[in-house]
């Protein structure tokens, strides 16, 4: 990227980064407990967990359909888990804390979903909002901000991920690889204490693959904790603190990618990592 | 050929036929824009996950869909008042109740529209609106209402249309529209090809207005970068119309 500005500003992001030390508890920032779910006779999660510690980058890993995007979904709390936990900070989030574990109502929910951010496949870019219009709509409407403000604030985001010239500029009016930049900055103005991925680049013309990684290469150096199902093996070395195996709605292998990708433990890892390769 | 231009230019720019006109045009306005506010009520009920809403919401439109206009304007002319003396009083004019008739009608195929509008916007942006942790009404407002309006314009200017030529209907509960002057005016003159073609004129006109309208409105949802100053947009809107 040209621009020499922190994607993460906390000045520019609002006085609410700034946490108070003795709010932050110890333990993994975000926590996956035995989350288990299962559409119709399909378990497409068998009792999943793990942690993600403060400024970590867990890369996840795994074939298609082996549970990866509906574990993102469970954790962004857009889809209702069967069984187990996501913990945020170490309080269990989605569902009431007092109880029988019943799902939090929708409007609760939304609530709780400011703190985490996410970046889907195919951008999910409002069509009828111009790039500037697409990162102000949080603000807006979730946290209360004036549109002076706002515009202010996405405006200086879109420049951070390389996109100052295209505010004005629709959509349809942008490539792939700006349409996912301009969904990054969405998600980062609301100020979210975890960033998740689903597949940012899958959806990419090869070319276009390069300068989205860039951005989330930049986000993880200045301590974003994030979690990102990739099929970009290279970015997962070079990037992650961690990296997951997940197939059959199981995690197979978790371990540092020197350990993952010198000497993975699984028989199922190995055959996964020669057939990407 | 036996036509008199002098009654034809008498019509058409008659005091009577200009009452008409209004008269119809604002039925059509109100009646479809109600039509519109009852579709889109009906629509969400019919997509929502409560058994009896959506119910409520088929049963309407089957019920509302099934019987000829004709036979509910004629119903709530006629039969309303009979059933509820209150609406014997001299407010309840027949424009009050083709109003009713016609919105409660259109409601019906509207609500398919708006569904249809609905159903043809990506469930990639509830969830993306959702993981901003916008609330459900934020979620509807402001990312899939603007959505369903840019697919449902055609097909409900095409009701704007339709309903614009159904308020004729409206003459049979004497409502004091463009057609029943034009009967009106028949019966004393028996000059039918003069005042036909002059009521056609009008019906041509408003349409023509309704359809530059309708063009200005999907260049307004064009959602493009490169739309121009309001001026240009309704004239480009206008050759837009031609070129149909």
């Amino acid at each position: 990227m040209t621009d020499h500005k922190p994607l993460l500003d906390p000045a520019l992001l609002g006085a609410e980064v700034v946490e108070p030390v003795s709010t932050v508890a110890s333990g993994p920032l975000l926590e996956a407990v035995d989350i288990r779910k299962r559409y119709g006779r399909n378990e497409v999660l068998r009792g999943v967990s793990f942690g993600v510690e403060r400024g970590d980058v867990k890369a996840v890993l795994g074939p298609s359909g082996s549970g990866k995007s509906t574990l993102l979904r469970c954790l962004a709390l857009l889809e209702p888990i069967d069984s187990g936990q996501v913990r945020l900070e170490g309080r269990t989030v989605g569902v009431r804390s007092s109880g029988r574990a019943a799902r939090l109502p929708e409007r609760e929910l939304a609530h709780q979903r400011r703190d985490i951010g996410m970046v889907f496949q195919r951008f999910n870019l409002f069509p009828h909002l111009t790039a500037l219009g697409n990162v102000m709509l949080g603000l807006t409407e979730v946290r209360g901000r004036s549109k002076a403000e706002a515009a202010q604030v996405a405006g200086d985001m879109l420049e951070r991920v390389g996109l100052g010239a295209r505010v004005r500029f629709y959509p349809s009016e942008l490539s792939g690889g700006q349409q996912q930049r301009v969904a990054i900055a969405r998600a980062l103005v609301m100020n979210p204490k975890v960033m998740l991925f689903d597949e940012p680049t899958s959806a990419l013309d090869p070319e276009l693959v390069g300068e989205v990684l860039a951005v989330m290469e930049e986000l993880a150096r200045e301590g974003m904790t994030m979690v990102v199902v990739t099929h970009e093996i290279g970015f997962a070395k070079r990037v992650a603190s961690r990296v997951i195996m997940m197939d059959e709605g199981e995690i197979v292998e978790d371990g540092t990618p020197t350990e993952f990708f010198g000497s993975p433990r699984h028989e199922r890892t190995r055959r996964f990592l020669e057939a990407v390769h | 050929m036996n036509f008199d231009p002098t009654v034809f230019w008498q019509a058409l720019t008659s005091d009577t036929f200009r009452q008409g006109a209004i008269t119809a045009i604002a039925l059509t306005v109100v009646a479809q824009l109600t039509a519109v506010v009852i579709g889109l009520v009906l629509a969400v009920m019919r997509g929502s996950g409560n058994r009896l809403l959506r119910g409520i919401s088929w049963t309407y439109v089957w019920i509302f869909r099934a019987i000829p206009t004709l036979v509910q304007l004629l119903f709530v002319w006629n039969a309303l008042p009979q059933l509820f003396p209150s609406l014997v009083e001299s407010w309840f004019s027949p424009f009050l109740a083709a109003w009713l008739a016609l919105s409660i009608n259109e409601g019906a195929y509207m609500a398919e529209i708006v569904r249809s509008g609905l159903l043809a916007i990506d469930e990639g942006q509830q969830l993306a609106a959702r993981a901003l942790g916008m609330t459900p009404l934020s979620v509807f407002r402001r990312v899939v209402l603007p959505q369903v309006i840019r697919v449902i314009i055609p097909p409900t200017a095409n009701e704007f249309i339709t309903m614009l030529k159904i308020t004729s209907l409206a003459s049979a509960i004497s409502l004091q529209e463009l057609l029943t002057y034009t009967q009106q005016s028949i019966s004393i003159t028996f000059r039918f090809a003069e005042y036909y073609a002059a009521a056609a004129i009008y019906y041509l006109v408003i349409v023509s207005v309704f359809m530059a309208f309708q063009a200005w409105l999907e260049r307004r949802f064009l959602w493009s970068s490169q739309r121009g100053g309001g001026e240009r947009r309704f004239v480009t809107a206008l050759r837009g119309m031609g070129a149909r």
